[in-house]
């Protein structure tokens, strides 16, 4: 019963106090804690739904109203949970670490840029941009050419083992940002470096507003991704992709059919990036291969490191971790850094002014991923919300050693 | 199509080929030795490498401003630089392997490559961030040397630079002095054996640990070089320039073999040459259609060829447990 409460109060409490300071950053993590702490704390299941129910559905737009910046932070970290639900398939439960999975996100974007956008004029002559209302089609379109891709990638790497599976998926998205960048010769497919703009946006109903048409639509995708998730994890194939993750050998003797899990765990992940890349690209209205590097692969791979492999909950929190960080705590240092810095404050006799131009301390993302991958490796492999599975099993590891050391 | 210009730069383009062969090789030393010792793929060696090309700008530059670099006989310089990279690096690597792989090397083989992409992307903003606060600036340009830039003629299509005779000769004596180190000292038949039994190397009485670190200080240490050597034919290099010359250095040790020490070096050549033919002829036999940019797909796609066809390698060292 005091939980119950305490749970009302605290979302309740950092409503209030993001209605009071809409600026501050501290009290929008603050209103992301209480939710988390819904989560998390024992209450009954009824109260725990209707709470998130109500702060996602109904708070967060308010919240919106006050300070749009948050609504974009928030339909973001949507995005990105979508991402690391889908990324979760492939590294958490089939246990193939995928390091170019953004390309999967990119081949949604670039299908639904091309139509989407005037550009499809240069190629097929014209009679485009196709009707805003096919951006509904395109969610399934770019769906299965996602899937498509994935397949088409799963094919000939299924032999591989783990580690050079890594390097090759690698390879893999640095060849589609490279084909991203360079195919504006001899056709004029993805318009290269400079990008496709402007990309049309879908109808929305009752005259939404883009910003929370974008978020709702986003909301709604990603409670799809985790309801499938979940009827995925104890399916006969969920089943099958953790036997593999465990023991290649071992399941196939038992009959899993290794090809056939493999690639349908590469379709799935790409699947949920793919309609993913289709609303970023409408969302965004200009995408280009800049959005889609490396960098992004591993900031998802930490998203699903972070939560913990193979765990849903673990996805989503991951996923709002390190957006915030990236977007608001990185940021907001920076900024702040540059205010004590005009104000010509002095730190133990070293005036900040003094700082060099060129640092800036929002363009560290790099070092948040590593430190992340690192320390979670290190000391919690298992992640933040480890799935029940897993966490039994990275228990009895040190007691089963692969290698003798003296 | 131009039948003469196809042939004229023929010499130029195999010099250049040669040339980043050898660059390929040397930091693909650093992939196979630890592969072959730990089966286990070092992911940050690309920012070991680059580590070792930024100690060399920060010591030339300190150089040059105390002017010191017109005064000094450049072979000097040189061999400093070369052996204060090579240094740095092998430490570096010797450290990383200490603090983010050593608390890993039990658990599933997953586990330690993810912590390595960590470390790969630690050390690139590590650089960076030093680099903005002591010089302002994290792209940076190696000071030239006048000599290095004096050019042989030797044909009509054809000069070579001191730079990139420095590279070369610098890549062979290395290349040389490793092989010897490994095969003919005892040193060398520590690792070797560590490599072919870890239960049975300690049994024998050899510290695996001590190995295995010095496994990493020689492979750092030859990834610095590379990096200095990078840092004077290429000059331009920023924290996140090695990361790409890194995966490209490691398809080559695949390529050769991986684990294979002469393997690696044929693997950066071929690689290498490769690469290089790509990029002139890719763009001249395809009427413009396609660039040098594809160069890099080239290199990947050789990646992944090779790893399905023939994925012991040319040179075919028998990777154990390959599924």
């Amino acid at each position: 019963m005091i939980r119950a409460v305490a749970a009302v109060a605290a979302v309740a409490l950092s409503v209030t106090l993001v209605d009071l300071f809409p600026r501050s950053i501290l009290v929008f993590l603050a209103f992301q804690l209480s939710l988390l702490y819904v989560y998390v704390t024992r209450i009954p299941a009824w109260l725990r739904t209707g709470l998130l129910g109500v702060a996602l559905l109904v708070l967060m737009p308010l919240i919106g109203f006050r300070n749009g910046y948050y609504l974009e932070v928030a339909t973001q970290v949507g995005i990105f949970a979508a991402l690391a639900l889908g990324l979760n398939i492939v590294v958490g439960l089939a246990g193939l670490l995928d390091l170019g999975y953004v390309a999967f996100f990119a081949v949604g974007a670039y299908s639904w840029a091309i139509v989407g956008s005037p550009h499809a004029n240069l190629i097929f002559g014209g009679g485009f941009p196709l009707a805003p209302g096919w951006f509904y089609v395109f969610l399934f379109v770019g769906l299965a050419v996602a899937a498509i891709t994935g397949v088409l990638l799963g094919l000939p790497v299924m032999r591989l083992r783990g580690d050079y599976l890594a390097i090759v998926t690698l390879g893999f998205g640095e060849v589609i940002r490279v084909l991203a960048n360079n195919l504006d010769k001899p056709i004029n497919l993805t318009n290269g470096p400079k990008g496709i703009t402007p990309i049309g946006r879908p109808p929305l109903p009752f005259g939404i507003p883009y910003s929370e048409g974008f978020y709702f639509l986003v909301l709604l995708i990603v409670a799809v991704v985790i309801l499938v998730n979940r009827r995925l994890e104890d399916s006969h194939i969920g089943r099958a992709w953790e036997a593999m993750r465990e023991d290649e050998l071992a399941a196939q003797a038992m009959g899993v059919p290794l090809v056939r899990a493999k690639l349908l765990a590469f379709a799935c992940g790409a699947s949920f990036a793919g309609v993913m890349g289709v609303v970023f690209s409408a969302k965004q209205i200009f995408i280009n291969p800049e959005s889609f590097t490396f960098l992004e692969s591993i900031g998802v791979l930490a998203m699903v490191i972070l939560g913990g492999m193979g765990s849903i909950p673990g996805a989503v929190v991951g996923a709002t971790v390190v957006t915030v960080l990236n977007l608001q705590v990185l940021k907001g240092f920076s900024l702040w850094l540059n205010e004590l810095k005009n104000a010509g404050v002095t730190v133990l006799g070293y005036s900040l002014a003094d700082l060099p131009t060129q640092l800036e301390p929002a363009k560290y993302e790099r070092m948040v991923f590593g430190i992340i991958l690192v320390l979670m490796m290190i000391f919690r492999p298992q992640g933040i919300f480890p799935a029940r599975r897993r966490q039994r099993e990275l228990a009895h590891t040190d007691k089963v050693p692969t290698a003798v050391v003296p | 199509m131009d039948y003469a210009l196809l042939i004229g730069i023929f010499p130029q383009v195999l010099l250049d080929g040669i040339l980043l062969g050898f660059m390929y090789a040397l930091i693909a030393l650093g992939y196979t030795m630890v592969y072959g010792v730990l089966e286990f793929i070092n992911f940050a060696h690309s920012e070991i490498f680059i580590f070792g090309a930024f100690v060399g700008v920060e010591i030339l530059l300190s150089l040059q401003s105390a002017g010191w670099l017109a005064r000094l006989p450049w072979v000097v310089v040189l061999i400093l630089v070369i052996l204060a990279g090579m240094l740095a690096s092998g430490l570096l690597a010797v450290t990383v392997e200490r603090v983010a792989y050593r608390p890993l090397r039990t658990a599933p083989r997953l586990i330690p490559l993810i912590s390595a992409i960590g470390v790969s992307f630690f050390l690139q903003d590590v650089i960076r961030l030093f680099e903005s606060m002591w010089r302002n600036a994290f792209n940076l340009v190696y000071p030239t040397m006048d000599v290095m830039n004096i050019r042989f003629e030797l044909t009509s299509t054809l000069d070579v630079s001191v730079r990139s005779l420095v590279v070369i000769v610098a890549a062979l004596l290395m290349l040389w002095s490793l092989h010897v180190l490994v095969n003919r000292t005892k040193i060398g038949t520590a690792i070797r054996a560590v490599a072919e039994d870890q239960a049975a190397a300690s049994l024998m009485g050899i510290n695996v640990n001590r190995i295995i670190s010095l496994t990493f200080l020689i492979g750092g240490a030859m990834g610095g070089a590379a990096g200095v050597l990078f840092g004077i034919q290429y000059s331009l290099i920023n924290p996140y320039t090695g990361f790409i010359p890194g995966l490209k250095a490691f398809t080559a040790a695949v390529l050769g073999g991986i684990g294979n020490i002469p393997g690696a070096m044929l693997g950066g050549l071929v690689l290498g040459l490769l690469e290089a033919f790509a990029a002139s002829y890719m763009s001249l036999l395809t009427g413009g259609a396609f660039g040098a940019e594809y160069k890099d797909i080239f290199a990947f796609s050789v990646l992944i060829l090779i790893l399905i066809f023939r994925p012991k390698g040319l040179l075919g060292e028998v990777v154990r447990g390959r599924a």
